[in-house]
């Protein structure tokens, strides 16, 4: 098994070098590469599914010359689950990446892109496996330097350029904040490595202090309301297939990092930092699924529902503290299962939403959601499985966004076991909020999944769609088949989840050998069968179909399909400007939450013609960081007066601190 | 649990959130006689629990004091604050309130605060102490309800809601106050509804308008 | 073979669900007339316009996706699935250990979904006005629902809604308890919007500006509109059902002897009976309020549940 890993990880690092070796023969490079990302993407699976089964725990070092600064890695349940995730979405994305490449070759070169793709993916094993801080750190900047150079590929644009230097400056910002947190415990331990950080003892305040710091730090590569600007500005401009590897799988990696951190690095548990977590999970779910209601960028659209994502595990990780930290270890797991199984869910999902925008970027060329429509008629796999993705994160039965959000509501529902009050009546409001961002969720997708591949085509580039090559189809077929298995098979899932709470919290959830039903807490008849709701649907679905349609009778006739156009009110064909626009589908939620955005609305005449123009931000940026930039440009112009340009300063400023420093010394 | 309390207690208890629910619909109400009607609702409610509180404990002032409730709160106030309405001829929406919803919310949090002060200081009553908590918390919806509106007939009701509030808590906490105080109070109120009336008229035709918003002409900033 | 019966029971028990759904609908309908001091159509109605509806032949547009097509189908699958789930004559059905009431909303959601995509398939303003405007009033009921049903569960330790009712029946004074009483009126508010009846949408006109669910489905005809029609019946019953196990479980039959089912199903049409008059009183004298101003509606049935677990916690839990 250590063999292994350390293989995988070397297989990872040398796809990159061999694009780099194969530079100029394009087709063989990308093979390749693709190939031993694709090769060492399934090593993890095996390797993340094999470490849950078996709930093994090995640790290797690298010993460098330098004191302190060796690499130290451990393989334990925690990294091997995410590890599993990430091989999952980079084997879909092995399938997906040679045909979408294909259009970037022509004009320039993708050495790059390859080169970076396999030293991030290579980054991700390594945080994932790292237990010092040297190494932990180390990966993270890693992670983020190659993740910079992905976003900027298509560097020509402007906006690509600041979208890409936000993302580099709150990836760096994060990374000081979690430097900060490690500088914090380091302070009171023996030792760097992750082992000795855990059996130390914080005192009361600093506990505080390194959780707020890490709750930043990883909040903010997390995506987080209001650290989450680089998110929207960030993911739209990178090309889609990395937009899948950071929406699906750098966003768990942080939440990896938050839970490595509090439930590993810090012994002891406070149940503020569960309502922290909590409430800033409610408000980022909330907030980020209003925010994506109103986009009609479509990349934009899904990188705001990532945002509403992490919000649901942020909420099953605060509900784990707050129950762990008053002695309920059982429900606690619960709180931790339903957070990682919706950590998995999401980067299933989201990396499927993600390839299909792809496809159909790479098909019409076009991002707004306003210049689409009738793609199913064109593209009717994509759709198919663009459609399962949709369903998926609205979270509806039987796919796999349904069971996690099912064990939320379980673990909410357990809240009269707390002895205070204002904590049983915070869990159901948390709950409440919960059911209303899944069903703003299910509108936004509704209305996105309607205004790309329903109705009629908006604009001429539609016309020329068509479904792309069979690996891309297979892609999202292969993600959508796995929302729909982790979907009707919890009760296998949550038995492999299950080693990762047992290490954390100490004991895990009670499971049963009964593969059939999804029993969470024994002693409480609360119960969901998936895979015979599936069944029950098909067996009453084919029922009434060969009652209404199949069976030759006078009751059904066949269906007239002789091209009836649709009802104008009378007036015969009307066009394709009449039907509803996303916008106008999202009006009524814009007008019920009026608060929430910064909505800018003009309606100007001119010869008869009418521009409407709708602009909706969202406040955080306006109010927040352009405040902080002044404030921060204000501070650095004071400063900048030292740098006074004279030759004569500067050697006085020598002599000052010469001067000052033998005073010191002596 | 609920259901293993003797039948009076729980009928005390519904009476209670019953009452909470009044004061509740006193923030969401755009309409003076539909405030109106609801401070009835409240003062009938009132009534109700006095009597029952009369009769479990068999108290015989409070039979006095019930009655007393019924003439001032439930027939007479409503009555002359309807005239008034009339009279001073308030056709308008009481209050614009830009987020009612946050309101609500915000109405919620403060029931909770009232739970987290007397669940942290037991006090040793067992069942009434959480009945206290919806008398505190229709205190301090009143005094929120005179924040938040700006017209002066809805001050009138948040006052009354206040006085109710500190009525049920006396009911609740110590069965009923003393009837000198008890009269004395009544009689408080009804001075307050009359003198309320006759400074409507006063403030009516002295900045015409009934805003209280507009007394803010009377602030001590230099104009420009 | 008590294991054979029961569920010998629960299936009948689906059956006579689906066949009286339009029975319930034509119940309203007639007693509507009737108050109006009109002579109104019979209560079988319903079936007779079901059976025209699957004679008549299927128009289907040039431009619909097998979304349009499917679509009917699945919405009566899955409000069929649902109505298993619901106790009506037996307290202790096996099916309710499939999905619990979170699953009921969650398919529930999943037909409103596929509803809400047929209406924008054709791509008619219509269609997009009623799936814009369904989504939002159903977006805003969700929150207030699952509170309700949040009261419940954590009243009955469990989510499961045979344990809830049965909770309920043997602890018998909980009809009294203020928390069901907020989280009835809260009920009743939130299904009264997921319905479509008066106040939030008629059920009786077919006009554009005025409708939501009729604007969905305007598209279908044949028997793909009957599927609907009778799916939107059945999830009436569903909720007129749900409202009168929840909150008035007495006489339902918890175990499975002849006279037993007697009493519940006796007692199960005089609650439905007195229910609907109920119901139609209420439609008489309400008008349909603006479509902006029923979140105001729902967001006082938010409260009221929110109300309902406060009471709960604070004053019926030591």
């Amino acid at each position: 098994m250590l063999l292994l890993t350390q293989i995988t990880v070397l297989i990872t690092i040398f796809a990159g070098i061999i694009a780099l070796l194969l530079q100029h023969w394009h087709r063989l490079a990308k093979f390749f590469s693709f190939a031993l990302l694709g090769l060492s993407s399934c090593l993890t699976i095996f390797i993340g599914s094999k470490t849950l089964i078996t709930q093994q725990n090995i640790t290797w070092q690298i010993v460098t010359a330098f004191p302190g600064l060796n690499w130290q890695f451990t393989l334990d349940p925690l990294a091997a689950f995410f590890l599993a995730i990430v091989g999952l979405i980079v084997l879909a994305i092995t399938f997906y990446g040679p045909a979408y490449l294909r259009g970037y070759e022509k004009k320039r070169s993708i050495t790059n892109m390859l080169l970076c793709t396999a030293l991030f993916v290579a980054a991700m094993y390594l945080v994932l496996l790292a237990s010092n801080v040297f190494s932990f750190l180390f990966a993270w900047e890693l992670m983020s330097l190659s993740s910079y150079f992905l976003v900027i590929y298509l560097h020509e644009n402007s906006v690509n350029r600041k979208a890409a230097f936000v993302y580099l400056l709150m990836a760096h910002a994060s990374g000081l904040f979690i430097l900060a947190s490690f500088g914090i415990l380091a302070k009171f331990s023996t030792n760097l490595d992750f082992i000795s950080i855990h059996l130390a003892h914080l005192p009361t305040l600093w506990a505080h202090c390194a959780f707020i710091l890490a709750l930043i730090g990883f909040g903010m590569k997390a995506g987080i309301i209001p650290l989450h600007v680089w998110l929207p500005r960030a993911h739209p401009v990178a090309p889609s297939h990395i937009s899948a590897l950071m929406s699906g799988v750098m966003l768990k990696i942080a939440i990896y990092g938050l839970l490595r951190f509090v439930f590993s690095l810090l012994g002891t548990l406070y149940w503020q930092w569960g309502v922290t977590i909590l409430i800033i999970g409610t408000v980022s779910a909330l907030l980020g699924v209003l925010y994506a209601l109103m986009q009609h960028d479509l990349k934009k659209l899904l990188a705001y529902h990532s945002i509403e994502n992490i919000g649901i595990i942020f909420i099953g990780i605060g509900l784990a503290i707050i129950f762990m930290s008053t002695n309920h270890p059982v429900l606690a797991a619960l709180g931790l299962v339903a957070a990682l199984y919706h950590c998995l869910n999401h980067a299933l999902f989201k990396s499927l939403l993600f390839l299909g925008a792809g496809v159909i970027q790479h098909q019409i060329h076009e991002q707004d959601l306003e210049k689409m429509g009738g793609l199913i008629h064109k593209m009717p796999h994509t759709a198919l499985f663009f459609l399962i993705g949709c369903i998926s994160i609205s979270a509806l039965p039987p796919f796999n966004g349904f069971v996690s959000e099912w064990l939320t509501y379980q673990t909410t529902l357990q809240a009269p076991m707390l002895s205070s009050g204002i904590l049983r009546t915070l869990l159901p409001i948390s709950a409440a909020l919960l059911a209303l961002t899944s069903a703003l969720a299910a509108t936004c997708f509704v209305k996105a999944y309607g205004a790309i591949f329903l109705g009629r085509p908006k604009t001429r580039q539609v016309r020329h769609a068509k479904d792309p090559t069979f690996s891309m189809v297979a892609a999202m077929g292969f993600l959508s088949l796995m929302c729909l298995v982790f979907g009707i098979f919890p009760v296998f899932t949550i038995n492999l989840i299950n080693s990762i709470p047992q290490q954390l919290l100490g004991t895990g959830l009670i499971t049963t050998k009964n593969w059939l039903w999804l029993m969470p807490l024994t002693g409480n008849t609360t119960t969901y069968a998936p895979l015979l709701l599936c069944f029950g649907v098909l067996t009453i679905g084919g029922v009434v179909f060969w009652l209404v349609s199949c069976r030759p009778s006078n009751y059904a006739k066949k269906i007239k399909d002789a091209g009836y156009i649709p009802w104008g009110c009378g007036f015969g064909k009307i066009g394709a400007t009449t039907q509803y626009t996303a916008s106008a589908f999202a009006m009524p939620i814009r007008r019920v939450f009026k608060g929430v955005w910064a909505v800018t609305e003009t309606l100007t005449k001119d010869n008869g013609n009418f521009e409407y123009n709708l602009i909706t931000e969202d406040w955080s940026w306006r109010y927040f960081y352009e405040k902080l930039e002044k404030y921060l440009t204000f501070i650095a112009r004071k400063i900048a007066y030292i740098q006074g340009g004279n030759v004569r300063i500067y050697l006085a400023y020598m002599f000052f601190t010469l001067l000052l420093l033998l005073w010191l010394v002596i | 649990m609920f259901s293993f309390l003797p039948t009076y207690d729980q009928l005390e208890i519904i009476i209670s959130a019953l009452l909470l629910l009044t004061a509740f619909i006193f923030l969401t109400q755009n309409r003076i006689s539909n405030l109106i009607t609801t401070f009835t609702w409240q003062s009938i409610l009132l009534t109700i629990a006095t009597t029952l509180q009369a009769y479990g404990n068999v108290n015989k002032e409070l039979y006095i004091s019930a009655a007393i409730t019924f003439i001032f709160k439930v027939l007479f106030i409503p009555y002359f604050l309807r005239v008034f309405v009339k009279k001073l001829d308030i056709r308008h929406k009481v209050s614009n309130i830009k987020h009612p919803f946050l309101l609500l919310m915000g109405a919620v949090v403060i029931v909770l605060f009232c739970y987290h002060l007397v669940a942290a200081n037991k006090i040793a009553l067992n069942m009434n102490s959480n009945i206290t908590v919806v008398a505190m918390a229709i205190v301090l919806l009143g005094m929120l309800l005179l924040i938040t509106h700006h017209k002066a007939i809805s001050h009138v009701i948040g006052f009354m809601s206040m006085e109710n509030g500190i009525f049920f808590a006396a009911l609740v906490a110590t069965n009923g106050m003393p009837m000198a105080v008890e009269l004395g109070i009544a009689f408080d109120v009804l001075v307050a509804v009359v003198l309320f009336g006759v400074f409507f008229f006063h403030i009516r035709s002295s900045i015409d308008t009934l805003n209280v918003d507009r007394l803010n002409i009377l602030n001590e900033r230099v104009k420009e | 073979m008590v294991g054979y019966m029961i569920w010998v029971f629960a299936l009948l028990q689906t059956i006579l669900f689906v066949a009286a759904a339009p029975l319930l609908s034509g119940l309203v309908k007639w007693l509507k007339c009737r108050l109006q001091n009109r002579r109104g159509s019979s209560i079988l109605q319903p079936y007779r316009s079901l059976k025209k509806l699957f004679k008549k032949e299927t128009i289907v547009a040039n431009n619909a996706s097998f979304i349009f097509h499917f679509t009917p189908y699945l919405i009566f699958t899955i409000t069929i699935l649902i109505s298993a789930t619901i106790p009506l004559i037996i307290a202790n059905s096996p099916f309710t250990y499939i999905a619990d009431i979170i699953v009921l909303i969650g398919l529930f959601a999943l037909a409103r979904f596929f509803l809400a995509l047929s209406g924008l398939d054709i791509g008619t303003a219509f269609g997009g006005m009623g799936s814009s405007r369904e989504m939002m009033l159903s977006s805003l009921a969700e929150p207030a629902l699952l509170l309700a049903f949040f009261t419940l569960a954590m009243n009955a330790e469990s989510t499961n809604l045979s344990t809830i009712i049965q909770h309920f029946i043997t602890t018998k004074h909980l009809l009294f308890s203020p928390s069901l009483i907020f989280t009835a009126l809260g009920f009743v508010i939130i299904a009264v919007a997921e319905t479509g009846r008066i106040p939030i949408d008629n059920p009786d006109t077919h006009l554009e500006l005025t409708m939501i669910h009729e604007a969905m489905i305007l598209e279908y005809s044949g028997h793909h509109l009957a599927l609907i029609e009778w799916a939107s019946q059945i999830k009436f019953m569903i909720y007129c059902v749900l409202f009168v196990d929840l909150f008035f479980p007495f006489g339902l039959a918890t175990s499975l002897t002849l006279n037993v089912i007697g009493i519940s199903c006796l007692a199960l049409l005089a609650k439905l009976f007195f229910l609907s008059f109920t119901l139609s009183i209420a439609e008489i004298n309400l008008a349909k309020i603006r479509l902006f101003r029923a979140p105001y509606l729902l967001s006082f049935a938010f409260l009221l549940c929110l109300l309902g677990v406060l009471n709960h916690i604070i004053l019926e839990v030591r």
